[in-house]
């Protein structure tokens, strides 16, 4: 009798994994209603305009950030490395000075920020996939040494960008800044439009290999024992998290604790180990961080701060706690 | 069967197999037997294509390891290493049904559903089938990473120590559910194991390793003899039959 009363008692306290999503599915849209309709003001057109293009850019960052960071740990058996922490984010941004230090922004090519946008995403995406897939491979996916080589190649990016930015002209090095703070108002239409079209086709591929990153997940003896072609897996996900990371930092800028912090909430709450729960609540997670930060520091905070610090602050006390737990 | 082909295996410049050919039989329990660092889970691995050979094939059920897709081979193979360490939380039935992966690819039918029911009820652990791994004693949940490579339903099964952490009771647990899959359920079992005397007394063949070469193998009789345990184990042994098993003791 009384086994039937703890099932019972288990079974109300515990919701489905779909009832979660569906929970936070409604708590993010009422969020992002909020969002559009707070303070609406004398000119509707141009404050729905600017908001909505506030609110996709966090949408797309959202799912880039939450996304890429729950693939990468999945692939990587780990849950404290994230794909910034590993310096894809700063292997970025030393790919954008390289650019801007090389190629003078009055060249009209420059212009285009599509053609940009593509180019450094290809190169980004290229470089990661190779590096960071020679690194794995070398270090025979031990993660105590991928964190410790990741850490420092970000640190040795971040300097070789530091560098050639001191030997800037003044002019592009401005030009280069406003790319490298993480802001969410600043990212062109095209480009918000460009990164919703291929965020959607990324969604369909991560959709259909849903099942195979719950086997990845077990890690890689598990994974070949089921069946899974192992290092064809690893680089299609590192691809798939590269182009995620590019798009997150070319529409607003670095964000390293954002990922860290909804995937591990997520892997507490979702109540469930397949992704197919995961990261649809990551991705809900990250969208209620993100506007409702934002909210909290528009009318509660009256733009006291940036939501990028605050978040940043937040993970990293978050990425401390997980280390020494591990210790 | 299991053919082994002039398999040679470094680690940087340390050579960990050498050389080694052997035939494994179709059906029973083969056990690998030798000191530490003889190679025997590096052969274990090689076989179940956890980790590429330098040099040499291997074939299980015709099929090379080393060229076959993973995919298909995952259908005829299963290997269990001896640390099984999970991120995830699962339960015992979300981790035996990652055993019908190789068939459905995630999506589990009701025939996949009988399957793990089965292999449940094979391993005892249908009472404990929605516990969490980490509320499970070390003992349950060695039992339950063996029903999951049960449930994938291959004819071969290798195993990394399936006894490591396991007491006298739960040890002889394992054996005999092993030798009940060999003997009902005709599978071919292929074992890394340390103690001896469980080899003796529960499997058909031995394969004995030393510095990374087959060394003896044959049935239990022939292996579990003074003059051979000696020169495996490089340690005094002497074997006494009791009830007509052979035990070495070496203590």
């Amino acid at each position: 009798m009384q086994n039937v009363n703890n099932t019972l008692e288990q079974k109300a306290r515990s919701l489905l994994p779909t009832q979660r999503i569906a929970l936070l599915g409604g708590f993010a849209l009422l969020m992002m209603v909020i969002f559009m309709t707070i303070n609406l003001g004398s000119n509707l057109t141009y404050i729905l305009w600017h908001r909505g293009s506030i609110l996709l850019t966090m949408l797309v960052v959202g799912f880039a950030a939450s996304v890429s960071t729950v693939l990468f740990q999945s692939v990587t058996h780990n849950r404290i490395l994230t794909p910034s922490i590993m310096g894809f984010e700063a292997l970025f941004i030393l790919i954008q000075t390289l650019i801007i230090f090389f190629c003078p922004i009055t060249t009209q090519f420059w212009l285009f920020s599509l053609i940009k946008f593509s180019l450094e995403t290809v190169l980004l995406v290229g470089f990661s996939v190779v590096l960071y897939r020679w690194l794995f491979a070398l270090v025979h996916f031990n993660i105590n040494m991928v964190l410790m080589v990741g850490i420092i190649l970000g640190t040795l990016f971040r300097s070789a960008s530091a560098l050639l930015q001191r030997l800037l002209d003044p002019n592009e090095f401005s030009v280069l800044q406003s790319r490298i703070f993480a802001t969410f108002t600043r990212a062109a239409p095209e480009l918000i439009i460009m990164s919703l079209v291929i965020i959607v086709i990324i969604s369909i591929i991560i959709w259909r290999k849903r099942y195979q990153f719950d086997v990845l997940s077990l890690g890689r003896n598990q994974a070949i024992n089921l069946g899974v072609n192992y290092s064809q897996a690893v680089t299609t996900t590192l691809l798939l998290v590269s182009i995620l990371v590019a798009i997150s930092t070319a529409l607003v800028g670095p964000l390293t604790f954002l990922g860290l912090i909804v995937a591990n909430i997520a892997y507490l709450i979702t109540g469930s180990h397949q992704h197919r729960y995961i990261l649809p609540i990551a991705f809900l997670l990250s969208v209620i961080a993100l506007v409702g930060g934002q909210l909290i520091l528009e009318y509660g905070l009256n733009m006291a701060g940036s939501l990028s610090v605050v978040l940043e602050f937040i993970g990293g006390i978050l990425f401390i706690y997980l280390i020494l737990k591990r210790l | 069967m299991i053919t082994i082909n002039q398999i040679i295996k470094h680690y940087d410049k340390t050579k960990v197999l050498d050389n080694v050919t052997t035939t494994i039989p179709q059906g029973g329990i083969t056990s690998i037997i030798g000191a530490n660092g003889a190679g025997k889970s590096t052969l274990l691995s090689i076989i179940g294509r956890l980790l590429p050979a330098d040099a040499g094939q291997i074939h299980v059920a015709n099929m090379d390891v080393a060229t076959t897709d993973s995919d298909k081979l995952a259908k005829y193979i299963s290997i269990l290493r001896q640390e099984n360490q999970f991120n995830n939380r699962l339960t015992v039935q979300e981790l035996v049904g990652f055993g019908r992966y190789p068939y459905t690819k995630g999506r589990l039918t009701t025939e996949d559903q009988q399957k793990i029911a089965q292999s449940l009820a094979f391993l005892n652990l249908t009472e404990l089938s929605h516990r969490y791994l980490d509320e499970l004693s070390g003992g349950q949940r060695q039992r339950a990473y063996v029903a999951m490579v049960l449930c994938q339903d291959t004819d071969y099964l290798l195993l990394d120590e399936p006894l490591n952490n396991l007491d006298m009771k739960h040890a002889v647990i394992m054996m005999k559910l092993l030798r009940k899959a060999a003997d009902e359920l005709g599978k071919t079992i292929i074992l890394v194991i340390h103690d001896i005397n469980f080899a003796s007394i529960y499997s058909d063949h031995i394969l004995a390793m030393k510095k990374g070469q087959l060394c003896y193998q044959g049935k239990p009789v022939d292996i579990m003899q003074s003059a051979i345990l000696e020169d495996i184990f490089d340690t005094p042994v002497t074997i006494k039959q009791i009830d007509s098993q052979l035990i070495a003791l070496y203590y």
